[in-house]
């Protein structure tokens, strides 16, 4: 689905990320750790191509991430689902049309498509609040709406920034397993975290791949976590 | 085509953030636009109109002077006829009565002043046919039997008057041209300033998976219809002002009322369209360019 090749990124002659090979496969789930400006963000921008490698290669479904044109990046993209750090809504919209907000954007609602919404807040806890604006919600509330809009739209690969940021210990594993679950249905995940008690909580309930980020370069985590 | 992509996505709208007082501004600037070019069209046409009046009016007489004197003018007034009446491309030739002379020349000499104390030229009135005559060879013809006499075809009237009509009407769609160019200038300053304003939104719809187009879409509907309903108010307002102004007379030749005639309002009503149109235009190319300057992949 995603394969890394050697690939780097550097950003005005400063390397973020270096000679970073990675294949992410339907089902795998791989949690990403380091430091802040390791370049976790990176990586993450380079896997939903916000960002093309300036060295080595990004693949994605058969397309090198180097020459893929406008329309293959908005192919590749619906593909994917995103959970960003900072979690952008359109704020003119409640919650419930922010999340079917993927399937609205690139024409695919469904005669189902709201109840499949409907059961995705239930899923999150928020069936309570889906007339609410994005600015009435709080941090935690933000997370879990990000989290029901990334995989409305069934994507084969989520990828998730920091998405317990903003969480206290109970909502992060409820997040947490809200996540499993996804990966259970055959997604593959990506979570970038410095989270190490989310990482440790998910040992014993999925076969996660722990990679570690440091100086821009990856590396498989050690015993430590 | 052009309306299925105007009003057919309302969704596509749905998810652009409210634009403020841009998008009224351009209802607003379509409504003034839309009142000028209701102006500058009913100019073109009424030039048009006043051109063609006063060109069939002119081609279709002329006029043939003789100046002879005592009783050579008479001889030369027959054969002149004669030789009119039996030319192609003449369809009827009449002396002009003193009388009617008298009355013509009334403004310039005054009531009741006798032609005959004046050397006053004879004049034939001829009427002639669509293609009119061979000047040429009239000319000659009438050299040969009357040499006083001078046929005038009036066409020195006639190249004038149709040269300042052709010109107002030049100048009429040159006006047409400007308006279309500042509308076009308006909606791209108000569509790029809608955009820029909403960069962090268009950057998350690309990363759902929108295509340019669609976003693109959102901002062509929004402005177009509003452009729509500023280009027929402006009509209904401005058509409504011509249709008021006073009538100078059907019988009067040397005018014609501003106002468009019969199917000429067909012209009036597509101007909501053309404003419109100019709108669609300058967003598509306002939209596409700043999408694609936008330095995210």
């Amino acid at each position: 689905m995603i394969t890394f090749e050697e690939a780097g990124f550097s950003y005005a002659d400063t390397p973020i990320l270096k000679n970073v090979s990675l294949n992410v496969e339907p089902g795998s789930f791989h949690f990403l750790t380091g430091p802040s400006g390791a370049g976790k963000t990176t990586f993450l921008r380079l896997c939903y191509l916000a960002l093309r490698p300036t060295s080595g290669r990004v693949v994605h479904y058969g397309r090198d991430a180097a020459t893929a044109s406008r329309d293959d990046i908005t192919r590749i993209r619906r593909k994917l689902g995103v959970m960003h750090q900072n979690c952008t809504f359109l704020d003119h919209l409640s919650v419930a049309e922010n999340v079917i907000l993927p399937l609205d954007v690139t024409e695919r609602r469904q005669s189902q498509s709201e109840r499949n919404r409907d059961e995705l807040l239930d899923w999150v806890g928020l069936s309570t609040r889906s007339s609410a604006k994005p600015p009435e919600l709080s941090g935690g509330e933000r997370q879990r709406v990000a989290l029901a809009r990334a995989v409305m739209s069934s994507p084969d690969v989520l990828i998730a920034d920091e998405p317990t940021g903003n969480l206290d210990r109970d909502m992060a594993d409820r997040l947490l397993m809200l996540l499993i679950e996804l990966n259970r249905l055959g997604k593959a995940v990506i979570v970038a975290t410095h989270d190490i008690a989310l990482i440790r909580a998910a040992k014993g309930q999925v076969a996660a791949r722990v990679l570690r980020l440091k100086g821009g370069s990856l590396s498989q985590a050690g015993a430590e976590l | 085509m052009l309306w299925r992509r105007i009003s057919g996505d309302p969704a596509a709208e749905r998810i652009v953030p409210a634009s403020g007082v841009s998008a009224w501004l351009i209802a607003l600037s379509a409504l003034a636009m839309a009142a000028l070019a209701v102006a500058a069209l009913s100019a073109s046409l009424a030039a048009s109109r006043l051109a063609e009046r006063w060109s069939a009016d002119l081609a279709r007489g002329a006029t043939v002077m003789l100046t002879a004197e005592g009783t050579r003018l008479e001889d030369e007034t027959n054969r002149a006829l004669a030789a009119l009446q039996t030319t192609p491309g003449i369809l009827s030739a009449r002396v002009l009565p003193r009388d009617e002379q008298n009355a013509l020349l009334a403004p310039w000499l005054g009531e009741g002043v006798s032609l005959d104390l004046l050397n006053v030229p004879r004049m034939i009135v001829v009427e002639e046919t669509g293609d009119g005559p061979d000047l040429e060879a009239l000319s000659l013809r009438l050299r040969a039997e009357a040499p006083s006499a001078q046929y005038d075809d009036h066409a020195r009237w006639r190249r004038p008057i149709v040269l300042v009509a052709e010109r107002l009407m030049w100048i009429a769609g040159g006006a047409l041209a400007l308006i279309a160019a500042a509308t076009a200038i308006m909606v791209t300053l108000a569509a790029r300033a809608a955009l820029a304003a909403n960069t962090q939104v268009i950057q998350t719809l690309r990363l759902m998976g929108a295509t340019d187009g669609f976003i693109a879409r959102a901002y062509i509907r929004r402005f177009t219809l509003r452009s729509l309903i500023g280009g027929l108010i402006g009509v209904v307002l401005a058509a409504t002002a011509f249709a008021f102004l006073p009538d100078p007379g059907a019988g009067n030749a040397f005018t014609t009322g501003l106002a468009p005639q019969g199917r000429e309002w067909l012209w009036v009503m597509l101007v909501p369209l053309f404003v419109a149109g100019v709108t669609y235009l300058s967003t598509r190319i306002a939209a596409a360019r700043m999408m694609s300057a936008l330095d995210d992949i």
